[in-house]
């Protein structure tokens, strides 16, 4: 697995932990909002999250224009 | 505060106001837990000159257009403070729109000069319609060290330690361009005056008045005409506070009402009701008895303010809830229209006003405006001083779209004549919503003439702009509607966007297809996505110059199917 491919799947797992969404319905290229049912606040819970697990800070313009896992992914890869 | 009348421009009105309060705090900006940045009026004002200063020297003139493309933060007003000082026309654009949607209003307005946060600046710049963008001036905040910045230059050393020269405009000259929406084929740039402003700040002061101690939690976006007026003209012209934060995560939001004793927020009906939600999950997780005693004083409170709102005895009766919004909360502002009354109910139980009204950026902010004498939720309150409203071709019903006057209605959509005309008739603005205004002079909104909705997140959409993401779908034509203006429904909350469809002569809206739109709707912001289509097997009605007659398809439509034919994405 790619260090992307991991910090993807880990993103998926904390998604589906916090929304309490099985793991296996997600997938990368899932549209977030969608699939979880959530709007831009609750995103932004979830991005507290992924903070706390990767020991980063995430602007909220990071979660801007963004609404796949995989994307959202690249964008924590970048600061890790 | 500033008598205003004495003012002929904003810069002029700023301009006395940071002589009038020198030791004062205008402006916070926190980050999280974190304070970035205290300034007093004074030093509000010696980090604009030698902005303004440079601006100048660069050739920033009465008249010249210019942008500012950024979060809630600090560098936002003083830039914005130091652009109206050299008497520019300020350009306020949406930090949340694409790059491709930021450049298309830059060539709009035809600004000259940018100032735009380091993060925006490099999206822009790696857009494919970058190089036509000309500017003369670009100002890039917060950029790295050694970061390329495309030709732009650092905000932080764009200065002049000389004198500025301060610029007078009169009260009828362009103050500032704003873009109420429009991004797809015809934006809708609202050209507002100094006196749209300095008449708006006049009105919206003296129901809720500011002065030296008031705090405004600045969390909507500054280039939203709310926070431009309330978080920004409103204060800064009577002395008070501005808490910019820079982050809109409800957990630092919470934080901030106590940190700051915030004084007044606006907020969106979303971050409403997510605060109603947190509230109600704690008063859920109350011992029994200790609930009990809090739906008691709930009661004994709503008993007590259902003709008016008695702001210190209801924070007396329910102190530890208002502790809990720092305990100096005098009001909420929100979109009354698109809020919905139980939420508004809830939180006026609790002693905590929160002033639902209705306005448009073309009427230069709010139209109406709640008083709590009495609270009335089901409605957006009573025109603002200052604010005729009527009723135009009312129903038997009395309801019919509503019309301002004002000496805040915007003077005209940037070079669309036609668009004008269409939206100010005889001096009057049509919203283009429909309302009742009843017998105590209060508006009641139940829906829309316009093929447009507004988000809980306060965002205007135009079906227009969202088609060209669909553009190529193999079928004949297509058509985005609002839903509710198709089938038109006594509301205007949870508005939806759908596709109509007119597939190709024998040819079916099949999974492929479903999927290809799926697909499209998926690369929009979430805001603007469609959530369903219908399948339409006529010929859509198209003008002399082939573009689809919105409105008489729309009818068709009314008169054949309803709203139940749409089929979920």
């Amino acid at each position: 697995m790619t260090t992307l491919e991991k910090t993807t799947d880990e993103v998926l797992q904390l998604a589906s932990a916090h929304f309490n969404i099985p793991r296996e319905g997600l997938s990368p290229d899932d549209d977030f909002f969608k699939k979880l049912g959530i709007n831009s606040l609750q995103a932004l819970d979830l991005l507290t999250r992924i903070e706390q697990h990767f020991h980063i800070e995430l602007p909220d313009y990071e979660l801007q224009g963004v609404s796949d896992f995989r994307t959202l992914a690249e964008r924590i890869q970048s600061r890790l | 505060m500033l008598d205003l009348r004495k003012y002929s421009c904003l810069g002029e009105a700023l301009r006395a106001a940071l002589d009038r309060w020198p030791d004062e705090i205008c402006l916070i900006e926190a980050d999280r837990e974190r304070e970035n940045l205290r300034l007093t009026y004074r030093q509000f004002k010696e980090a604009a000159l030698p902005l303004a200063r440079a601006l100048q020297d660069a050739g920033l003139r009465s008249g010249s257009r210019a942008a500012i493309i950024m979060t809630n933060q600090s560098k936002w007003l003083i830039s914005a403070y130091a652009i109206f000082f050299c008497g520019g026309v300020l350009v306020p654009l949406d930090y949340k729109l694409t790059p491709a949607e930021q450049l298309k209003l830059l060539a709009h307005s035809k600004a000259e000069f940018l100032v735009v946060e380091y993060h925006f600046w490099r999206a822009i710049a790696k857009d494919e319609t970058f190089a036509q963008f000309a500017a003369k001036v670009i100002l890039v905040t917060e950029a790295p060290a050694g970061a390329d910045l495309a030709g732009a230059k650092r905000w932080e050393e764009f200065q002049d330690p000389s004198e500025p020269v301060f610029v007078p405009r009169s009260r009828q000259d362009m103050a500032c361009i704003v873009y109420s929406s429009g991004t797809g084929g015809r934006p809708k740039g609202c050209v507002l005056t100094h006196e749209n402003y300095l008449e708006q700040c006049k009105a919206l002061t003296a129901l809720y008045p500011f002065s030296p101690g008031v705090r405004y939690l600045s969390i909507l976006p500054t280039n939203h005409a709310i926070d431009f007026m309330v978080g920004f003209i409103g204060p800064f012209t009577c002395g008070a506070t501005v808490v910019h934060l820079r982050t809109l995560r409800p957990e630092y939001i919470r934080e901030a009402f106590t940190r700051y004793k915030i004084t007044y927020m606006s907020l969106v009906p979303m971050v409403l009701k997510n605060l109603e939600r947190g509230l109600r999950q704690r008063f859920a997780e109350l011992p029994k008895s200790r609930r009990k005693v809090l739906d008691s004083l709930i009661g004994v409170n709503r008993a007590l303010t259902r003709r008016r709102a008695k702001p210190k005895l209801s924070r007396a009766l329910l102190g530890q809830v208002h502790n809990a919004f720092g305990g100096e909360l005098r009001a909420f502002f929100v979109g009354g229209a698109f809020t919905e009354p139980g939420t508004l109910q809830f939180f006026y139980d609790l002693g905590i006003l929160v002033g639902n009204g209705y306005g448009c950026t073309e009427a230069g902010t709010a139209i109406t405006l709640n008083d709590f004498k009495p609270f009335r939720p089901d409605t957006v309150g009573k025109p603002l001083p200052g604010m005729e409203v009527r009723i135009a071709n009312p129903n038997p019903e009395g309801i019919g779209e509503v019309a301002v006057r004002s000496k805040t209605v915007m003077s005209h959509y940037l070079d669309d004549p036609e668009m004008t005309a269409e939206t100010i008739v005889d001096g009057w603005l049509m919203t283009g919503d429909l309302g009742r205004m009843d017998s105590s002079s209060h508006l009641q909104l139940l829906g829309r003439k316009k093929n447009m909705i507004v988000t809980e997140e306060g965002k205007n959409i135009y079906p227009e702009d969202v088609e060209a993401a669909f553009e190529g779908l193999r079928v004949k034509e297509f058509c985005v509607f609002a839903a509710n203006y198709l089938w038109p429904v006594r509301t205007m909350v949870g508005e939806q966007l759908i596709i109509v469809l007119h597939p190709e002569a024998g040819k079916s809206v099949d999974g492929d297809m479903v999927a290809n739109i799926a697909e499209r709707n998926r690369r929009l912001l979430n805001y603007k996505r469609i959530s369903g289509y219908l399948v339409w097997n006529r010929d859509f009605p198209l003008t002399a110059s082939l573009k689809i007659k919105r409105g008489v398809l729309a009818e068709e439509i009314r008169q054949a199917v309803g709203r139940e034919t749409v089929v979920p994405l």
